[in-house]
């Protein structure tokens, strides 16, 4: 029997989880949080100058293979990501590991026969009504949780008593570990969105409201990014991401087959979330938005490309943009002096 | 008595402090080098200013900059703790208000501040590696054999600046022991390492930037007449150097400690005060942070580096 692992962003590691206990029970192994032990393990073993993601899913990769796993699950994006898998694959092996990483999304697109294919080859015993039935759930579960979290991110720097909203959403996480079905998690969801609604919240009229955009590990997986958005959040900036899970698996297309439409700035896809980005960038600009941060992995190559477009879009509308490269080992106090850098000089751009 | 203000910025070479009034004047000033210990340099740079300051003057305010702003901040009780972009911004303003572009070139990173108005409207800072600062000229001219100093003098006799990469320090390094190999008369090498500096600064921060004059120039390069020559030339504008320019940072969170200012009186007495740091790493879980611990007096003040709050 096959033991199966994949890597973590952020907290998406619960829907996953849920999903992979349910189609293949006990032959999940849960990789541990993402911690300098990971990075580490990822930066010794990765080519120096490939994008950071890989570093850390590798690192991940390897603490799994060490706790057991031999079959390990890799997505794949429209840019280098799509050669993770393989690459991966190529490193453990020579490393000397017998294991199989599977890349579920080929050619940008998750292909349901290939998927199931593949997963027939972990367990043989493996139901395609299975798959559809807790998928849907899984991938509800993710809506809910995007939700919530983008409530947070709105509200979360003007909570009177501190801490209260965080410890919700971890209950309500917890709880979504067990769920029992669509009704189960509905009921879990509302009863818990609302606790955190009425959770008092003090927010001024006039408040400095930033939009981070950029690549999307990087974005999505706080260790990563050395907790931005607990940063903002401390200094009381509401907050605008529009990469979450929910976007770009079940969004992304249709928003962007629009927007190659209506916008003159971007006509085609430029790998990854480039073209997602010229595009929130406008949306930003246009919403009032006080200031813009950039997020990217070191070597990425589909955000340095756009990096041009988006400072001349924002140059024209007289939004400041902050572009920060994080590495594996970028130094915390560089970044923290160009944020409150960046957080004085809005305020002072609002008096 | 008359009320005054001290600003520190500590850079990663260098530590500047002045001692401002009510009015924006210089009291006193100092500028010594930081040689990788920021608490002792300010140690021996408040004695100095200790010294200079006259005795009809209390001391209302403090504030640090600098990279090593937190921990000095920490040592002399500062009211206001702020990053060298805000200070540098604040004190070119104070003393320019029309000003439009600030360009800085210190030790170890440099940056362009756009202002309008008095307000920053946007600014670049170098990211991950320290091509064209300070740090940079100081280590070619000792390869050359020359004081950092006398760099600009240099620069300026020449009529033929060699070409030396302007990308990164590594290329401009091998680059430049070719030049010097094959041949190329110093001046011309220095002169070619100053508008390389300009260059790297262009391509690199000033990237995208609108460049609007009035233009200042300021950190410690700016000293350096070479590297103003070669970004009047090719900016094509005229580019001003304060008197103080080495000193704007410290000026400048000077001006902000006045402006937050708390009614309570400082003292620059730093003798007695037992300060020292120790760094420690944590073995809880797999993150092994590096924690430091910040004592003064023989108590546990603050510690940094915790990813869990631990500490």
């Amino acid at each position: 029997m096959s033991k199966i692992s994949y890597p973590i962003i952020g907290d998406y590691n619960i829907p996953a989880e849920y999903l992979l206990k349910h189609l293949f029970k006990n032959q999940v192994i849960i990789p541990p949080p993402i911690t300098n032990k990971t990075i580490e393990l990822g930066v010794q073993n990765s080519p120096d100058f490939v994008c950071t993601p890989f570093k850390y899913t590798l690192g991940t990769m390897l603490e799994a293979i060490s706790k057991g796993a031999d079959t390990l699950i890799q997505l794949g994006g429209g840019c280098r990501y799509g050669y993770y898998a393989e690459l991966q694959e190529k490193i453990l092996k020579d490393l000397g590991y017998k294991v199989k990483v599977i890349n579920l999304i080929t050619k940008g697109k998750p292909e349901i026969k290939r998927i199931i294919n593949l997963f027939k080859e972990i367990d043989p015993k493996f139901k395609i009504r299975k798959l559809f039935y807790y998928g849907f759930i899984t991938m509800k579960m993710l809506k809910y949780m995007d939700k919530v979290d983008d409530y947070l991110r709105c509200n979360k720097a003007f909570e009177v008593e501190k801490g209260n909203l965080d410890s919700w959403r971890a209950e309500m996480l917890l709880k979504f570990k067990t769920t029992k079905g669509l009704i189960h998690l509905y009921k879990t969801y509302k009863y818990y969105f609302n606790k955190i609604k009425k959770v008092r919240i003090n927010k001024p009229d006039k408040v400095i409201k930033i939009g981070i955009i950029g690549e999307l590990y990087t974005l999505m997986e706080p260790f990563a990014n050395n907790y931005l958005e607990k940063d903002l959040i401390a200094n009381k900036i509401e907050i605008k991401r529009f990469t979450t899970a929910t976007y770009l698996l079940m969004k992304k297309n249709k928003i962007m087959k629009k927007a190659f439409k209506q916008n003159k700035e971007i006509k085609y896809q430029l790998g990854a979330d480039a073209a997602d980005n010229v595009m929130n960038t406008k949306w930003l600009c246009q919403h009032n938005f006080d200031g813009i941060i950039h997020l990217k992995s070191a070597f990425c190559t589909p955000e340095i490309g756009v990096m041009p477009i988006i400072s001349k879009i924002a140059e024209k509308e007289d939004v400041p943009v902050l572009f920060l490269t994080f590495d594996a080992n970028t130094s915390e106090i560089g970044v923290k002096t160009r944020l409150e850098a960046f957080y004085d000089m809005l305020e002072m751009r609002k008096k | 008595m008359k009320e005054c203000y001290l600003g520190v910025d500590i850079g990663s070479i260098s530590t500047k402090g002045v001692i401002i009034d009510n009015d924006n004047n210089i009291i006193a000033e100092k500028y010594i080098w930081t040689e990788a210990s920021p608490v002792e340099a300010v140690r021996k740079l408040i004695k100095n200013l200790k010294e200079k300051l006259p005795k009809n003057y209390v001391l209302k305010g403090i504030g640090t900059t600098g990279s090593a702003r937190k921990l000095i901040g920490l040592l002399l009780n500062a009211n206001v703790v702020k990053n060298e972009i805000t200070a540098h911004a604040v004190g070119t303003v104070t003393f320019y208000p029309d000003v439009r572009t600030i360009l800085e070139i210190g030790g170890q990173d440099s940056k362009i501040i756009l202002i309008k108005n008095g307000i920053i409207t946007n600014y670049a800072m170098n990211t991950l590696c320290a091509a064209g600062t300070g740090a940079f000229l100081s280590s070619q001219a000792k390869r050359l054999g020359l004081d950092v100093k006398d760099f600009g003098e240099y620069a300026l006799k020449s009529n033929n600046p060699v070409k030396i990469a302007a990308r990164c320090t590594v290329f401009a390094e091998s680059d430049l022991v070719h030049k010097a190999q094959a041949g190329y008369e110093k001046k011309d090498i220095i002169a070619g390492l100053c508008k390389s500096v300009v260059m790297n600064y262009l391509n690199n921060v000033g990237k995208g930037k609108k460049i609007v004059s009035p233009i200042i120039f300021q950190g410690g390069v700016s000293k350096n007449k070479g590297v103003v020559k070669y970004f009047e030339e090719i900016l094509g504008s005229k580019v001003i150097v304060p008197e103080n320019s080495h000193l704007m940072g410290a000026i400048g969170i000077a001006v902000l400690a006045r402006k937050n200012k708390t009614g309570k009186t400082y003292s620059l007495e730093l003798e007695n005060i037992e300060f020292h740091t120790k760094g420690f790493e944590c073995h809880q879980c797999a993150n092994n942070c590096e924690l430091l611990k910040i004592y003064k007096d023989h108590k546990v003040v603050d510690s940094w580096g915790s990813k869990c709050g631990k500490y």
